[in-house]
Parts: structure tokens; C-alpha cells; sequence
């Protein structure tokens, strides 16, 4: 069975050509960030990747997370490996990639985390979300907790020696957080003492961490109703002395874990707080701002999500292909008589295989790109341009999650149809990674809410105006692309110009149809977001191709370029040409959508 | 005690390899080039001994194209202190690199050198030996286990021989070079790898040093092994045994 190989030379090449990384380097902060460092740093990601996290897939898949009684004190227990190989990643100093280097981190940029992190998705994508998660929840404490909270916290989490988690989700609140329902009772030493019952709590218990940094939202007794009566705390495992070592356990237990369609060896935790008297937190920034606080890093959250679009589309292509090239059957297409041959010959095979790859790279240039101009948004010292750059990453955000995720499910779907029969039965591994794949679209907020943030929020609140610039800075490629010679890019400036203008129109019909029908303009919503995904994602292909064009013509002889093109013209040819569908059922669609009565069902 | 590595950038082991269409060597256009895994073995062994109180600096050094600057940076981030690069574009044969070799050791004195037993390449096997006899030093080849004695006057060298296992003692100065079971080379930590970027990294060429590197032996043709061809059944014993003797003619 075949292990994660990371796809270096696509990632250097992104990272290089398209996503910018010599200016990001430029930064302030980031002047350590040069090409031949990336390029180490990617060399002994991958190394670990391969060699440690994705040996751990299968069987972390097959064990899974264990949760016991354990006498009165319950908890996880990691399937067997995870607790060596998480030591390993944080000896290795991966858990401090992007943090501070206040804190013991390397603060490296955005887009060098976006390419390593694909890498431990692809590898292992359950092993994979313990340190997203607590990259997020010091983020969190980093941006908005007071001194005493990071002194206590931040040194610890950068070096991966007490991981975090996020506590949003209630049984009544799911993707409605106004409903939450915990206290927080204020205590007189300035403590709280919190009380009540979270679900869906990512590694919110498990034995590979001294310690585990619980980020809990609840309501304060003078807190306002709704979403604006909701503050954030700090409750970890094992109380902190003030010298930093680890004192009583906190009443902050894992009562149970979920059984999932995926993600077996990533714990998802039912957790209990307060039951024996109250698990002792800390209120992190002010009072009845904690959505707000979550909401910052939801962000970033979201985008390392949509990362595990990208790397399920290429583990899941590598393990196709692989497949593909072993697996005899029939003779060729066309042929009578001659010998039987491996099915990648197959030219629905190739269809297969090709679609696969296209994604992969699709997704994986549109995420670095907005990667990269988040490291320009926070860091560059002319405003206006940074101001541009956060528009734009505020805009792609939703896309980058949703479409990525999406992607990510429909190419394991297909992952799994090339090994036909095979694929179906665990054994060879396709299945899981469809298994795997498929939370990704749901959590962090499903495809609806990021299509509906797309929509609202990141449009019809400003008219549509980033968009507008964005497919004006498109129109200006797909000039170049008119000049380009060839039947390659003939294809690719016809099929992305007819998406272009089809996107134009959607996104005109949505920003005009918000304020006076905001139902038909959510109905379609999802198809908007797939089609931004579809237009920016060809975009990106469509740079690629031309970049690779100029290589060919500098006199570079890689054959990675020739391949570029190839695969920047059957996205044009196979994937863009869905812009045009998408469009009609975005301006025609919603009228039949709520048109069926209720109780028709 | 200082102990000199030095480090090879060869073909990457998970490459497949491809002969140039006109047989005149390996195609290395856009491939990806790593260290020799053997010297990963080195680089650790060495590292381990100064990580133990023994060695006091760990220095590497490669020769070749200026790209094998970046064999060396993994090197540092692996934990040799600092690194000597000898630039040259020229075809580098095994005894010019012993020669290279042992001009550095003239110059930084170290008390152990320890080279991988062979590169993965061309699989040459004869650097270690060559400079254990240009420098009239010791030679442990095919180490998998190395204890240096507590007044590092001497080492007791375990071997891999076709046999088993031979341990010998050896005084130092010496040459040990390493085979694949001595140990298990570390991942590079990233502030390791970060840190690598700032360590001292020397270049210098073969002329500085004053040798000279022109290739002694002459490629004459590189090809692929051949293809093997379908094996056929015998009906008995007799058939094979006719086959062996008057076909294969091995008998």
C-alpha cells in the first residue's frame, strides 16, 4: 500500500510562480522566509508526513479513539502510535510554525503554513486537527486574552506541549451559537465557574498532551440575550499554578466520544463542565464579546479547513493513479484482440484520473493565492494595499472553505469509482478518505453558511464591490490569455472568458436580488459559491498555463510545464464549462425552490 | 574532538532513474536530489557523539556543483555546526574525492572521519578507503555500532561482514564508514532547519586545496539493466537439467 508522497514540485511552484512567496518574504517579519528555507522546510515536511503521519492513517482508522469510565475518571485513549508521533511533531517544532516567535514559534508566513498543513491533512487527516485546533484557540488568546493568559498559555501551546480546543457547539445550538445555554458564575478571586455540556469537541480529550486548553463559550448571569450576551473563558484540563506547572485536575471531563462516519483516531468529544461544583475558567478579553473573539480566528480557522479540500483531492488522485496503473483489465479501447492492459489506458479512466488532478491543483493555487495575500493583508506597511489584499481573503474565505471541501468529497467520490469494486471494500483505503472527507464540508460552518457569508456579508453588504474588482483583475488576464498562441489556450481564453461573463451576471443578480428577495438570492447560494470556486479556481490554472508557457519559451525542458498546460486546458474544457449551468440555476433556479408547499414533503 | 561527515547529494532514492537517451550517464535534468542516505547515517552517528560528551564540533563537507550548499544546510539542520563546500563542475571520481578529502583533514585536524560506506549512485564503495590510506589513518568500514574509549585515544568499531559481526579496536585519528544498521537518523526539527541558514557554510574549490580532480576512468556507456525475459516450464527434471547444461551452459 502506497504512502503520501507530497506533490513538492506543484507546491514550489505555487508557492513561487503564483501565490508571490519572494514578496511575502519582503514583509516585515518575514525576511527569514527566503525560497531555499521554504523549500528545506517543505523537504522535511514531507519527510514527516510520509514517513511518520501517513503510516498512521489506516490504522488510526481501523482503532480508532477509545473512550472509558476509568473508575470516575473518564477519558480518551489514542489509537495505538498517535501518542509517540504527536511527541515527534512537537519536539519537531511543527506546532510553532506560524506562532509568534515571542512564544517560542518560528512566525514563518501564512502561505508556508497553508502548504505544510496540506501536507499533514493529506497525510493523516485525524492526526491533523489536534494541531489546527490548537493553533486556533492560541490565536484566539494570543489576539484577545490579557497578559497573565498568554504568559500562562501561549509558551505551552506553540511547543505543542498542552494542545486546545474550541467549545461552541450545545445539543439546541449547533449553527445557531445564540442559543447557547452554559454559565459562567463570576467567582470573588475574579475567577468563573463554569457550568454546563458541550458536543462536537475536537480532541476534546486525549492522552497525547500534558495538558489540554479548553476555549469555552458561555453566558455570564447579567449577560444579554442572543449572540450579544455571549463571552469567552479559558478552562484547561489541569489547573495552571502560578509557576506555571500543572496543578488539580479541573471539573472539565470527555463523558463521551462520537461514533463517526470519519475521522475514527480525531476524538470528538461530548464534554461536561461543572458537574462536581464547577470547572474553574478565565474570562478571556470582556464580557458578551466571545462571538466576536470567535469570529476572528474563525477565519483562519475556516481556511485550514478548506486546506483539507485540497489535500483529500490530491491524496485521494495519488492512491487513483497509483491503482490505475497497476490494475489490469480489458484490452485497449479500440483495439481487437491485443493483450489486456493497465486501466489508466482506459480513456474514462484518464477522464477520471485528469478531473482528479485538475482539482487538486485548482484548489491547492486558489488557497495558497489567498494564503499569501492574507501575509500582505496583515503585514505590508502600505494600507491601502493591505486594505485590498483583506478584502479580497475576507471575499475568498467562504470559497476557499466551501468549494475546496466540496471538491474535496466529489474527488474522493471518484477516487473510489476508479478502483471500482475495489474501492468500495476498505482494503485498499480509497473509502476513507471519502469517509474522511466528508466532515470537512460541514464543519467550521457547512457550505450553506459560508455560501450564505459569501452572499451577505462579503457582497450584498458592500455592493458587490470586491467581487467587481476581482473579476476586472480576471478580465485583464483573460486579455493575456487572447495573445497566448496555441489550441491549448484558445480553449482556455473561450471557456474561461464564457465564465467570466457568467459570473459577472450571477454576481450582479445576487447583489441585486438580496435586499428585495433575500430568500431566492440564499436558494442560490451554494451554486454561487461553486461557481466563484469554478471561475477563480480556472483563473489560477489559466496563470499556471501562461506562466508555464513563458518557461517552455525561456528554454526550461521540466516536463512539469507541458503537463501545466495540459491540465490548465481540461479544466478549461471540463470543469469551467459548468459556469454557465451553475449561472442559469442561480438566476432561474430559485423559483421553483420554495415554490413546493411545506406540506407537500 | 572534532569529527568531519562528508555528505553527498545524489539522486533522490525514491526517484526513478532514467539512463540519457544517448547513454552518456544518468538523466539528473529536474530531478529531485537529496543526501545520500548512508551519510544521513553518518551525519547522525556523528551528531549522537557529540549529543554524548565525546565529539566537541561536527563539521561537513561536500564537493561538487554549488547546489550541494543545500545537502549541506540539511546537514547543519541535522546538527553539524558548521560545513565546507568544494565547488567544482567537474565529474568527481572516488579517489579525487579522497584527495579533496584529505586536504581538508590537513587542515581542520579532525580525529574521526566518517564517511557513508558507498553512495547510492555509483555505488562506488571506495572514498572511505582511499583516504584512510592517502591519510595513513585507521579504517573501520561497514561500522554498525561505534563506542570511542573514554580517553578517545581509540574506538571499538563493530562490522558487517559477510560472516556476522566483527568488532575491532582501532586507535584514532581513523576512518569509520558507516552501513545502514548503526543507527536511525533523526527528522530535522524546523528551528534546527531555521538555524541551519545562519550556521558558517566555507567555500572553497579544488585548486585552493591543490588537487586535482580531472577523472582518472572513462564512462564508456551507461544503459539500463536488461529486460527480463518470460521464463518457460520444464516438463521434468531431465528437461531442466538439459537446459542448464546445454542452453544456460552453467552446468
Amino acid at each position: 500500500m502506497s504512502e503520501y508522497v507530497a506533490p513538492l514540485r506543484d507546491m514550489q511552484f505555487v508557492l513561487k510562480e503564483l501565490a508571490g512567496i519572494d514578496q511575502v518574504a519582503q514583509l516585515p517579519g518575514y525576511e527569514d522566509a527566503s525560497v531555499d528555507l521554504i523549500d528545506a522546510v517543505l523537504d522535511e515536511a514531507a519527510k514527516f508526513a510520509g514517513g511518520v503521519l501517513s503510516p498512521l492513517n489506516i490504522p488510526g482508522d481501523r482503532e480508532g479513539a477509545k473512550w472509558s469510565a476509568n473508575d470516575g475518571k473518564p477519558g480518551v485513549t489514542m489509537p495505538a502510535g498517535f501518542k509517540e508521533a504527536y511527541k515527534l511533531f512537537a519536539e519537531s517544532g511543527w506546532t510553532g510554525l506560524q506562532s509568534d516567535p515571542e512564544w517560542g514559534g518560528q512566525g514563518l508566513p501564512k502561505v508556508v503554513g497553508a502548504a505544510v498543513t496540506e501536507m499533514w491533512k493529506s497525510a493523516n487527516h485525524a492526526f491533523s486537527l489536534c494541531p489546527l485546533l490548537t493553533g486556533g484557540a492560541a490565536e484566539a488568546l494570543s489576539l484577545c486574552g490579557s497578559e497573565t493568559l498568554q504568559q500562562t498559555y501561549l509558551e505551552k501551546m506553540a511547543a505543542g506541549v498542552w494542545t486546545g480546543t474550541m467549545n461552541l457547539t450545545e445539543p439546541q445550538a449547533g449553527s445557531d451559537l445564540s442559543a447557547i445555554r452554559s454559565r459562567a458564575e463570576p467567582q470573588a478571586d475574579g475567577s468563573y465557574k463554569i457550568f454546563g455540556q458541550k458536543i462536537f469537541i475536537t480532541y476534546g480529550d486525549h492522552d497525547m498532551a500534558e495538558n489540554i486548553v479548553h476555549l469555552v463559550l458561555a453566558r455570564t448571569p447579567t449577560a444579554p440575550e442572543g449572540v450579544k450576551g455571549i463571552s469567552m473563558f479559558v478552562v484547561p484540563k489541569f489547573l495552571v499554578n502560578a509557576d506555571g506547572s500543572l496543578g488539580e485536575r479541573n471539573d472539565a471531563w470527555c463523558v463521551s466520544i462520537e461514533h463517526k462516519l470519519g475521522i475514527h483516531a480525531s476524538p470528538t468529544a461530548v464534554m461536561a463542565f461543572g458537574d462536581n461544583g464547577g470547572a474553574i475558567g478565565h474570562l478571556v478579553g470582556e464580557e458578551n464579546r466571545g462571538l466576536e473573539y470567535m469570529f476572528i480566528m474563525m477565519n483562519a480557522a475556516r481556511f485550514g479547513v478548506g486546506l483539507e479540500g485540497v489535500a483529500a483531492c490530491e491524496r485521494a488522485y495519488q492512491r487513483a493513479r497509483d491503482y490505475a496503473r497497476d490494475r489490469v483489465q480489458c484490452v485497449e479501447t479500440g483495439v481487437r484482440g491485443g493483450p489486456k492492459v493497465p486501466i489508466i489506458r482506459h480513456p474514462d479512466v484518464r477522464r477520471m484520473l485528469m478531473t482528479m488532478r485538475a482539482y487538486a491543483e485548482a484548489t491547492r493555487a486558489l488557497a495558497y493565492v489567498v494564503g499569501a495575500a492574507h501575509d500582505v493583508a496583515t503585514r505590508h506597511p502600505d494600507v491601502a494595499l493591505r486594505r485590498r489584499n483583506q478584502a479580497f481573503v475576507d471575499l475568498m474565505i467562504p470559497v476557499v472553505k466551501g468549494w475546496s471541501t466540496e471538491t474535496g468529497i466529489q474527488v474522493a467520490s471518484i477516487g473510489v469509482q476508479v478502483h471500482g469494486g475495489m474501492g468500495f471494500i476498505e482494503e485498499t483505503g480509497a473509502a476513507q478518505y471519502l469517509r474522511d472527507a466528508r466532515i470537512s464540508a460541514i464543519y467550521e460552518g457547512t457550505t450553506g453558511i459560508q455560501a450564505n457569508d459569501l452572499i451577505g456579508r462579503k457582497m450584498a453588504r458592500e455592493g458587490g464591490a470586491t467581487l467587481k474588482a476581482l473579476i476586472e483583475e480576471m478580465r485583464a488576464l483573460d486579455a493575456d490569455l487572447a495573445q497566448a498562441a496555441g489550441e491549448h489556450f484558445a480553449a482556455i481564453h473561450r471557456r474561461f472568458g464564457e465564465g467570466l461573463e457568467a459570473l459577472a451576471t450571477a454576481g450582479q443578480w445576487i447583489v441585486d436580488t438580496y435586499g428585495p428577495d433575500v430568500r431566492a438570492a440564499s436558494a442560490g447560494a451554494v451554486p454561487f459559491l461553486m461557481l466563484v470556486g469554478i471561475v477563480t479556481g480556472g483563473w489560477q490554472m489559466a496563470r499556471a498555463a501562461l506562466i508555464a508557457q513563458a518557461k517552455i519559451k525561456a528554454g526550461e525542458t521540466d516536463p512539469f510545464y507541458q503537463d501545466k498546460i495540459i491540465t490548465a486546458r481540461f479544466f478549461a474544457d471540463n470543469i469551467l464549462v459548468q459556469a454557465q449551468g451553475l449561472a442559469d440555476s442561480i438566476t432561474d433556479g430559485a423559483a421553483s425552490v420554495m415554490a413546493l408547499a411545506e406540506d407537500r414533503f | 574532538m572534532k569529527i568531519l561527515v562528508p555528505v553527498k547529494r545524489v539522486i533522490d532514492y525514491n526517484v526513478k532513474v532514467r539512463v540519457k537517451s544517448d547513454g552518456s550517464g544518468v538523466d539528473l535534468a529536474n530531478v529531485k536530489m537529496s543526501m545520500n542516505p548512508f551519510d544521513e547515517v553518518a551525519i547522525e552517528e556523528a551528531v549522537r557523539l557529540k549529543e554524548a560528551g565525546i565529539a566537541s564540533e561536527v563539521v561537513a563537507v561536500s564537493a561538487g556543483v554549488a547546489a550541494c550548499q543545500e545537502t549541506l544546510r540539511t546537514a547543519m539542520a541535522l546538527g553539524a555546526d558548521r560545513s565546507i563546500l568544494i565547488v567544482t563542475d567537474e565529474e568527481l571520481q572516488p579517489l579525487a574525492v579522497a584527495k579533496l578529502l584529505k586536504a581538508v583533514c590537513d587542515k581542520e585536524a579532525p580525529q574521526m572521519v566518517i564517511p557513508g560506506k558507498q553512495a547510492i549512485d555509483d555505488d562506488a564503495n571506495q572514498t572511505g578507503q582511499m583516504l584512510a590510506a592517502l591519510l595513513g589513518w585507521p579504517q573501520a568500514t561497514f561500522a554498525s555500532k561505534v563506542v570511542v574509549n573514554a580517553d578517545k585515544t581509540g574506538a571499538a568499531v563493530t562490522r558487517e561482514i559477510d560472516g556476522g559481526l566483527e568488532t575491532i579496536e582501532i586507535s584514532l585519528p581513523a576512518v569509520v564508514t558507516t552501513d545502514l544498521r548503526l543507527n536511525e537518523p533523526r527528522y530535522a526539527t524546523l528551528p534546527n532547519i531555521m538555524k541551519a541558514k545562519k550556521k558558517p557554510l566555507e567555500t572553497t574549490t579544488p585548486e585552493a586545496l591543490g588537487v586535482d580532480v580531472k577523472p582518472r576512468l572513462k564512462t564508456l556507456k551507461v544503459a539500463e539493466p536488461a529486460k527480463r525475459a518470460g521464463g518457460v516450464k520444464v516438463a521434468d527434471v531431465a528437461a531442466l537439467v538439459d537446459k542448464l547444461k546445454n542452453e544456460a551452459k552453467v552446468i
